[in-house]
C-alpha cells in the first residue's frame, strides 16, 4: 500500500471514529431516542413494583458489617446563614414542616421526632455512581407521621425540600429536593434518620434528619430535610422531573 | 424454500448452516453487547474503582483508574491493580481531547456512550439494552431448547471431547475443519459458545441484578452469592472483559476461516464447504 493511500485510510478511520462519536452523542440527545429508552425505566419500575409490593424489606446487616469510611456525597455542609445558625444552636429552633395536601399540617421539633415511633436498622447505602457503604440508622418512621397529618385523597407524591443548594441558580432550581410515592413513604424501613452509627446524624450526612429509603439508590435519600409536602404532581417543582438529580437526567425510579 | 444442500459451479457445496432465528438473535445480541459495553464504560466512569465484599473500601480498591497531578502540575492518568501502579496517561484516567489537551476522564470518548460524561444517559442506554439482550437471549434459548438444536449443535460429542487435544493442535496451526466436518461446530467452538451462552451472559445478568437495590430487597441472598454487592460489581466488569476477549477471538477466527463465507452464513444462512476428495468417492 502506498504512503498516500495509507494516510488516506488513517484519515478515513479517524474521521469515521469522530463521526460515530458525534452520531452517538446526537442520538443520545434526541428527545425521541430518550423517550424510547425511558420505556425501559417504566418497564423496570412496573416489574420491580409488582415483585416488591409495599412491604418487602431491604436486607439488614450485623453490626460487624458497618463501614469504617462512610462516604458523604453531594452537599456536605449547606451554605446558608439559616442552616449555619441551626448548626450553631444544635437545631433547637429547627422545625420539620409537614404540609401540602394533608388534613392536619405538622410542625415538629427534633425532640418531637425523637419521641415519635422509631426504627433502627443497619443497611447498605448504594450510590448511583457504583459504590456502597453500610451504616446503622435510627429515625422516626415516616408512615406514622403521615398518618397523623392524614394525606388527602389527591396526594400522589411526597416532596422533600432540603436546606442544601447543589447548584447556584437565580430561580432556586439548584436547591435539593426529591419526590417519593406514598407507598414508599409508608414502607416500614422508611425513616427520617436523626442518628447514624449511634451518634447524632453528622452535618456531612444530612443533619438534623435525612431520608432513608432502603430499596432505592442514594440520590433518593434526601439529606437536610426541612419540609415535606404532599402534592398531586411534581411538574411545577424545580425543572419538573421530580428531583434535583432527576432534573439533571437521573431516572425518577431509583430501584435499579 | 428448500434447505437442501446446493452445489455451486466451482465445486463447493452450500449447506444451510444457521436458521433465521439464530441469525436474527445473533445480530440483535451483537448490537446489545456493543451498546451495553459502551454505556457500561460510561456508568463506570462515575466511579472507576472495584472492591471485593459488600462495601467499598475507598482507599484500598482492588482495581481502579484515576487521575492526579504530577510534580509539574500536569494531569496524569493512573491505573492500579492491588499494589501495582502504572501511568496510563492518554488512554485511561486522563485522555487526550480533540483539541490535544490532556484531561481527567476515565475512558476515551470513543469508548463510551454517550461520548461526554453523563451518568443518567449511560444508565438509560444500559437498562434499555439490558432488557433487549435478556428478551433476545430468552427467545434464542427457548427456541434452541424446544427444537433440540442447542443440544444437537452445541453439546460436544464424546468423540469430539476425546480428541480435544488434536483439535487444539489443529487450531494452533490454523488448520480448520474441512468437508463434512465443517457442517458442524468443532469442539472448541462448542465449548466457547457454551461458556458464553451458559456462563458469561447469565453471570452478566445475575451480577447486574445483584447491583439493583430493589432486586436485593426481593432476594436478600442475591449479592451474597457473589460475595457482596461490590464483588458482584467487580465480577460484572470481569465478565464484560471476558466477553470482549471472546469477541476479539471470535472476529479473528472469522477473518482466518474466511470472512465472506462466515459472514454470508450468518446473514443468509448458507455456508460453503469444499467436499474432500475421499468424501466425493
Amino acid at each position: 500500500m502506498s504512503t498516500s493511500r495509507r494516510d488516506w485510510l488513517r484519515g478515513a478511520l479517524t474521521g469515521l471514529a469522530g463521526l460515530s462519536v458525534s452520531a452517538c452523542n446526537r442520538l443520545s440527545q434526541s428527545p425521541r431516542v430518550n423517550r424510547t429508552l425511558d420505556g425501559a425505566e417504566t418497564l423496570t419500575r412496573r416489574v420491580q413494583g409488582a415483585l416488591l409490593g409495599r412491604t418487602v424489606l431491604a436486607q439488614e446487616f450485623p453490626a460487624s458489617a458497618i463501614s469504617r469510611d462512610f462516604r458523604a456525597n453531594g452537599s456536605t455542609s449547606p451554605d446558608s446563614d439559616e442552616y449555619r445558625q441551626h448548626v450553631a444552636n444544635g437545631f433547637a429552633d429547627w422545625r420539620l414542616e409537614i404540609g401540602g395536601l394533608v388534613e392536619h399540617p405538622l410542625s415538629l421539633s427534633l425532640a418531637d421526632l425523637r419521641a415519635a415511633p422509631s426504627r433502627t436498622q443497619i443497611t447498605r447505602h448504594d450510590c448511583v455512581e457504583g459504590w456502597s457503604c453500610i451504616a446503622k440508622w435510627k429515625g422516626a418512621r415516616l408512615g406514622p407521621l403521615l398518618e397523623q397529618a392524614k394525606l388527602k385523597p389527591q396526594a400522589r407524591y411526597l416532596a422533600l425540600f432540603c436546606a442544601d443548594t447543589l447548584e447556584l441558580t437565580l430561580d432556586g432550581t439548584g436547591d435539593y429536593y426529591e419526590t417519593i410515592r406514598p407507598d414508599d413513604a409508608f414502607h416500614p424501613q422508611t425513616i427520617l434518620a436523626y442518628e447514624m452509627n449511634d451518634a447524632p446524624l453528622p452535618v456531612a450526612n444530612g443533619a438534623p434528619v435525612r431520608l432513608r429509603l432502603e430499596r432505592a439508590l442514594g440520590y433518593k435519600m434526601a439529606k437536610y430535610v426541612m419540609r415535606i409536602e404532599a402534592i398531586d404532581s411534581f411538574a411545577k417543582l424545580g425543572l419538573g422531573k421530580g428531583g434535583y438529580w432527576e432534573d439533571r437526567g437521573y431516572q425518577w425510579y431509583a430501584g435499579i | 424454500m428448500s434447505h437442501a444442500d446446493r452445489p455451486t459451479k466451482d465445486g463447493r457445496l452450500l449447506v444451510y448452516r444457521h436458521p433465521l432465528l439464530v441469525r436474527a438473535t445473533h445480530w440483535v445480541n451483537a448490537l446489545c453487547l456493543l451498546v451495553l459495553l459502551m454505556s457500561g464504560l460510561q456508568i463506570l466512569s462515575a466511579h472507576p474503582a472495584f472492591y471485593w465484599g459488600d462495601v467499598s473500601t475507598f482507599d484500598r480498591p482492588f482495581l481502579a483508574v484515576g487521575s492526579g497531578l504530577d510534580a509539574h502540575g500536569e494531569t496524569r492518568g493512573m491505573f492500579r491493580l492491588g499494589g501495582f501502579h502504572a501511568d496510563t496517561t492518554g488512554f485511561l484516567g486522563a485522555v487526550r481531547t480533540s483539541g490535544g489537551q490532556i484531561q481527567a476522564q476515565a475512558f476515551p470518548s470513543w469508548a463510551t456512550l454517550p461520548g461526554y460524561h453523563d451518568l443518567g444517559e449511560g444508565r438509560r442506554w444500559h437498562f434499555f439494552f439490558a432488557w433487549a439482550m435478556v428478551l433476545n437471549g430468552l427467545l434464542y434459548l427457548i427456541a434452541g431448547l424446544v427444537s433440540g438444536r442447542l443440544r444437537r449443535e452445541m453439546v460436544p460429542s464424546g468423540a469430539q471431547l476425546r480428541h480435544i487435544g488434536g483439535a487444539i493442535w489443529e487450531h494452533l496451526r490454523l488448520h480448520f475443519p474441512k468437508g463434512e466436518e465443517a457442517r458442524r461446530y468443532n469442539v472448541l467452538q462448542k465449548l466457547a459458545y457454551l461458556a458464553v451462552i451458559g456462563g458469561l451472559l447469565p453471570l452478566m445478568v445475575l451480577t447486574g441484578l445483584a447491583m439493583s437495590p430493589g432486586m436485593d430487597a426481593l432476594v436478600h441472598g442475591l449479592p451474597g452469592v457473589f460475595g457482596g454487592r461490590q464483588s458482584a460489581r467487580t465480577i460484572h466488569f470481569l465478565c464484560a472483559s471476558a466477553l470482549v476477549l471472546f469477541f476479539i477471538v471470535h472476529v479473528v477466527m472469522v477473518l482466518l476461516a474466511g470472512p465472506v463465507n462466515e459472514l454470508r452464513s450468518m446473514i443468509t444462512g448458507w455456508f460453503a464447504i469444499r467436499p474432500q476428495p475421499e468424501e466425493k468417492a
